[in-house]
């Protein structure tokens, strides 16, 4: 099998416009007769069970939430990108698509992140047209705010709940079709598996988390919009039930899985407090526009950062990267934290956190006017750590924030499993190696409201309507796998918590494949894994019955996939011998330590594809080509 | 960070038609710096270990915005701390020795359903028919075409910021949804795109509100002082004039 991206011919700007063109559709009056299942209500799955809907569709949506309202996409903060140039700062859209290619550190494919660059200007107009309570200047035009990797600001916002916001927008747009009848909404349903019918995706296994049934929904195409697999870390700023399985079992079943080892680890989020803490808090990067990040010169002083004089603090991002200063790009801004605190500069109970200190915007602004941009990052800080960040520094530290991997997609935004198709961040398609701030709720809204209504056509057009129903053959025998694992966890009934292994593991890929990793490390972790995995399988206490609300075996099966997973994220680790966005790679620095990225041998996307319980994954290639940007190696300085 | 020992008293009960009870739990040792969530994790944790069932409650994002958690915390939704949602109320608000009481979200429009976890679709169900605009992806008109004044649309905004938990519903002795519809009227009276329809969306979801078992209000406040989100009752007051001019001018 050759991955084929199926990217339409022409020059960059009028790809898309070729692909619509040559896309056969589907009749208006036919489409109801089409089911799409859409499993996720973040922006991307509410903006496309909504659109699907609202071009006649018959869909049905699952969340894991009690309600599509609950995405974890409502907490993301900071903002959305577009190509607006309401600045008048040298914004386009070739601008956002270079920014986009760079930030990404040259690893994802141009052509669709063009297209993003491309619908980006649409979003806001749809946003603003639904309603979303966008800031605004006092001329009642809309605001923007720069971030982190670009010189423009081209970020819109809705003070510091941007996701919220957005994802409201969208869910009001779902529950519309709901009213309407064209979609059938189920939440607190789980994903168990993916049904696959001569080789094409036909629908989904759910488990009804309220009564525990397992029940098969067919489907003439799936799309996944499931997030991302930080939370594979246990420790991240993903919401708690965020996770792989999803995916995972798509990857089983035959889809491939792609650069798995780019995680995205974010500069700002409140530090680890202690052994029992069960997640990690983000604090905006959009801070980074007013706050600046310091710490003492002299190691290991132990003075309040009130005490601490100007000239005796090491501003180090400014004095690093006097161009790009406090906006240096999520992963160069972590590894200089990282590196800070590993020099013994750090400060905090642990050593494990600088100080982001807004006290000059505050003088050069004023309280009042910072506060309404940040209010409710200050409440959030203060309420989890008992201080006010408007008069004693924030201390931060990064942590695993978003995965740029994710399951294979071509143009279209479909798998290799034709029928199944994959938005969001589920996908690896547009953010490369690294994602720049702002870029996530674009790319699932543009995904979800603008990409899959015209990509999935062509694929519907081609085939007939309810070919399938859920008495087939295949939907039993999945129904019987997903039945016999949860049979197989509640049987165990071992001494250790699926909690405790879960900590082990999150500490165990921490350790070896964050933001520095090394073959030594990465080839223990690659060890020490299935040694975990064996021990869960024989050890882990699962209390309660599959029938019924059961938090506990919810969670064993999702750790039990991140058990598996985690072995794939550091085996894509361990082969990409490069130092690439978010992550640097010990053995390929420059002489000044700064990552260094190697095209000759990397300029790849690297997809696996499952072989069976035994056999090692397969490493699909589908080889980079750059004809409208210059790899560079990134500069910031 | 100092440690604390605690007496739980938690609300159990299996399922919607069994009977509940009072539970009483030592919390062991608790760290001030854990939030609410964590110290029943810990406590959980310790009740799987020794073959008891887990206390079962919602949860997601516990950075207080997906409003999926939830409970009552001493007869207050949340808990006492303001604007707090139960995931962001930290243990640094207890002291060494107090006993806690917790127990669900209490509305006949909201269905127990295991422990602390209650069915709260009935919100969906209002929005549902008309907490929008009616606008199919496509169609919007260029952002900036529509100027609305900043101090309107920072109004929208402290609507829009409804997490849609359904502390405003457990803490009003009527169970009243005012504030939960309120805040959704409101933020699309305030704003121009949502005009067109404002008429029929305060109708609509007043009357799908007292169907759905919620009760009306009568100007208790307790839902504003239990808001995590600090939304005001003007909302309310809004809504009660946009569904009096809808009800009169049709």
């Amino acid at each position: 099998m050759t991955l084929n991206s199926h990217t339409p011919a022409g020059p960059l700007p009028e790809k898309w416009d070729h692909f619509r063109l040559a896309s056969p559709l589907v009749s208006p009056a036919n489409r109801r007769n089409y089911t799409i299942v859409v499993v996720g209500t973040g922006l991307a799955g509410a903006a496309a069970a909504a659109s699907l809907a609202e071009l006649g569709y018959t869909i049905k949506s699952f969340c894991i939430q009690d309600s599509p309202r609950r995405a974890h996409s409502i907490a993301a903060q900071g903002g959305i990108n577009a190509a607006k140039n309401y600045s008048n700062d040298g914004d386009s859209v070739l601008r956002l698509f270079h920014d986009t290619m760079k930030g990404g550190d040259f690893r994802s494919r141009e052509a669709n992140v063009y297209r993003l660059a491309q619908i980006s200007n649409a979003i806001i107009d749809q946003c603003v047209a639904q309603g979303v309570p966008f800031t605004r200047e006092y001329g009642g035009h809309l605001a923007n705010r720069s971030f982190g990797g670009t010189q423009v600001s081209r970020t819109f916002y809705a003070r510091g709940q941007t996701g919220q916001q957005l994802l409201l927008g969208a869910y009001g747009a779902l529950m519309r079709q709901v009213n309407a009848g064209r979609v059938t909404m189920h939440p607190r349903t789980e994903i168990m598996d993916l049904v696959v019918i001569d080789g094409q995706a036909k629908g989904v296994i759910t488990r009804n988390l309220i009564t525990g049934a397992i029940n098969a929904q067919v489907a003439d195409a799936v799309v996944l919009a499931t997030g991302g697999y930080g939370n594979v870390y246990f420790l991240s700023t993903n919401a708690m039930a965020s996770n792989v399985t999803a995916s995972w079992r798509a990857y089983k079943r035959g889809a491939c899985f792609a650069n798995p080892c780019f995680v995205q680890i974010h500069p700002t989020c409140i530090p680890v407090h202690g052994a029992y803490q069960s997640k990690l808090t983000l604090m905006s990067e959009s801070l980074r526009n007013d706050g600046r990040l310091w710490v003492p010169k002299i190691s290991g002083d132990l003075r309040s950062p009130n005490q601490i004089a100007e000239a005796e603090r090491d501003y180090f991002l400014e004095n690093k990267y006097p161009s790009f200063g406090n906006l240096a790009p999520r992963d160069v801004a972590s590894r200089n934290v990282k590196e800070q605190c590993d020099l013994g500069q750090g400060v905090g109970g642990a050593g494990r956190a600088v100080y982001l200190d807004l006290s000059e915007a505050i003088k050069r602004q004023g309280e009042a006017q910072v506060t309404r941009k940040y209010g409710n990052l200050f409440a959030m800080y203060h309420k989890i750590t008992g201080v006010d960040p408007r008069h004693e520094p924030m201390q931060i530290y990064p942590a695993v924030h978003y995965t740029m991997g994710g399951l294979w997609v071509d143009y279209a935004l479909m798998s290799n499993l034709p029928g199944l198709f994959v938005i969001g961040e589920a996908n690896f398609s547009d953010h490369g190696a690294n994602r720049l701030g702002a870029s996530a709720l674009m790319q699932g809204l543009a995904d979800g409201y603008f990409v899959i209504p015209a990509t999935i056509a062509p694929f519907l057009a081609a085939s007939s309507p309810g070919s399938i129903n859920d008495t087939h053959p295949a939907c039993n025998e999945a129904i019987d796998t997903v039945t016999t694992r949860i049979n197989r966890l509640l049987a165990i009934k071992g001494s250790r918590t699926v909690d405790d292994f879960h900590r082990q593991l999150g500490l165990l890929l921490w350790d070896a494949c964050g933001m520095a990793r090394n073959e030594q490390g990465l080839t223990a972790a690659l060890e020490a894994i299935p040694r975990l995995r064996e021990e869960f399988w024989q050890n882990v206490k699962v209390p309660g019955q599959g029938e019924g609300l059961n938090q506990s075996l919810e969670r064993a099966g999702r750790v039990a996939d991140f058990l598996e997973f985690g072995e794939l994220l550091v085996r894509d680790a361990l082969l990409r011998k490069e130092s690439c966005g978010c992550h640097l790679r010990e053995e390929s620095q420059t002489a000044e330590h700064e990552a260094e990225r190697d095209d000759a041998n990397f300029a790849y996307v690297a997809a696996w594809q499952h072989n069976g319980a035994t056999d090692e994954p397969t490493l699909r290639k589908e080889p980079l080509t750059f004809e409208n940007v210059q790899p560079s190696q990134r500069s910031y300085k | 960070m100092e440690t604390i020992h605690l007496t739980l008293k938690i609300w159990r009960q299996t399922g919607p038609e069994q009977a509940g009870a009072f539970h009483e739990y030592p919390s062991g040792p608790i760290s001030t710096a854990m939030s609410f969530l964590e110290m029943l994790d810990v406590v959980n944790e310790r009740l799987t270990l020794a073959d008891d069932e887990p206390i079962a409650f919602d949860h997601d994002c516990r950075e207080g915005i997906c409003g999926m958690c939830g409970a009552m915390i001493n007869g207050y939704a949340h808990g006492k701390a303001e604007e707090t949602t139960l995931c962001q109320l930290h243990m640094r608000h207890f002291d060494d020795g107090d006993t806690i009481v917790i127990e669900p979200f209490r509305a006949k429009a909201f269905k127990l359903i295991k422990d602390l976890v209650v069915d709260r679709s009935a919100l969906d169900q209002i929005i549902r028919v008309g907490g929008y605009v009616s606008i199919n992806t496509g169609s919007a008109p260029e952002a900036n075409t529509l100027p609305i004044p900043q101090k309107i649309a920072d109004q929208a905004l402290d609507a829009a910021a409804c997490i849609g938990c359904g502390a405003c519903v457990a803490a009003c002795p009527n169970a009243s949804a005012m504030l939960f519809v309120g805040a959704k009227v409101s933020q699309l009276a305030l704003l121009p795109q949502g005009h067109p329809e404002r008429r029929r969306r305060a109708l609509s979801m007043l009357t799908e509100m007292d169907s759905l078992g919620f009760g009306g209000c009568s100007n208790q406040r307790e839902c504003e002082a239990a808001c995590p989100k600090q939304i005001s009752i003007r909302h309310i007051a809004r809504l009660n004039r946009e569904y009096l001019k809808a009800a009169l001018l049709g």
